[in-house]
């Protein structure tokens, strides 16, 4: 069975439903430490969301450091699917295996909804059970959602397709070009701030076509990545 | 006991959305005489004996990599601080 690492840093929250997501999925989740630089043979890992080290310095920053990083940079520049949701996504930017950053959100409040997405890159790891411009719903919650990065940064992601989710109908953090997510060049590590493995199982998820709470348009990022590692 | 500060301030193209929150507190309480503020960080490095050129240099080099993030910031220059306070 393919194994998928979760990755706990002092802090993480997520990591249950991450696991939890992968398992839905039909995987193995594999917890791992993030004070342990082993990544136990796994597939693939889950950076999960949460406030790591409470956030301190900047989100994300101290994490970087961590043993297990280090491993994980290493194997995602050797090409194992990464996926970094929320908190995970600024230790990625952070680690520097994806470019920009997150600052505060332009209206300085916590921002916790429902929110719309659009697919525009379907060619990652951990997007390929989805259809170009498809629009989903999943879980958004976050305090340093802004996602900035300099101009020649964002016209560089945008001409290579590297922009996998973007913000539908509302930019709920003023993040540049209503940026929700993005892959490295070889599409192998993936970071976006919304909550797709809070979306995975019909009575816990946002509200969906069939009812209330009956929303998993987030299973398929989880799905994706186990077609990627068989195909 | 020597001390150095380094100061890490957001890029003047970044929005600072902190320092605009606080430039909209400042004139409710009176104080009309400023247009912007912009908020950052100042961090205090204090090391055994004194700070000589390769502390600067130390400490420069840690608000490069760590103390900052450059896509969001900027470091000032490191500089020894005066006499140091007993840490309370």
């Amino acid at each position: 069975m393919t194994r998928i690492g979760v990755v706990t840093f002092p802090g993480t929250l997520d990591d249950w439903d991450a696991a939890r997501a992968v398992r839905l999925a039909g995987a193995e989740p594999v917890s791992l430490w993030h004070a342990d630089a082993d990544l136990h043979a796994v597939d693939a890992v889950v950076l999960p969301g949460g406030f790591s080290y409470g956030d301190y310095l900047r989100a994300g920053a101290i994490s970087r450091f961590a043993p297990v990083m280090g491993s994980v940079v290493d194997a995602a520049n050797s090409g194992l699917p990464v996926l970094g949701i929320c908190n995970g996504f600024q230790v990625l930017t952070e680690a520097h295996l994806l470019p920009g950053s997150m600052i505060k959100n332009d209206h300085l409040r916590f921002v916790c909804r429902e929110q719309v997405l659009s697919i525009e890159n379907i060619d990652t790891a951990w997007t390929r059970d989805y259809t170009r411009d498809e629009r989903i719903t999943v879980p958004l919650k976050n305090q340093d959602g802004q996602y900035v990065a300099d101009e020649r940064t964002l016209d560089e992601l945008e001409g290579e397709g590297r922009v996998v989710f973007r913000y539908s109908g509302v930019n709920p953090n003023g993040s540049r070009r209503g940026i929700a997510g993005i892959t490295n060049a070889a599409g192998n590590v993936v970071g976006l701030m919304p909550h797709p493995e809070h979306a995975v199982e019909v009575g816990f998820g946002p509200d969906g076509a069939k009812g209330p709470r009956t929303g998993t348009d987030g299973l398929r990022v989880f799905t994706s990545v186990l077609h990627a590692l068989v195909g | 006991m020597g001390r150095v500060v380094v100061d890490v301030m957001p890029k003047p193209e970044i929005l600072d959305p902190q320092g605009k929150a606080v430039a909209g507190a400042l004139p409710r309480l009176g104080f009309v005489q400023f247009t912007s503020v912009r908020q950052g960080k100042r961090f205090e490095l204090t090391c055994e004996g004194p700070v000589t050129d390769e502390i600067l240099a130390a400490a420069r080099e840690a608000g490069e990599h760590v103390l900052s993030n450059p896509v969001i910031a900027d470091v000032g220059a490191a500089s020894a601080a005066e006499a140091a306070r007993p840490d309370v």
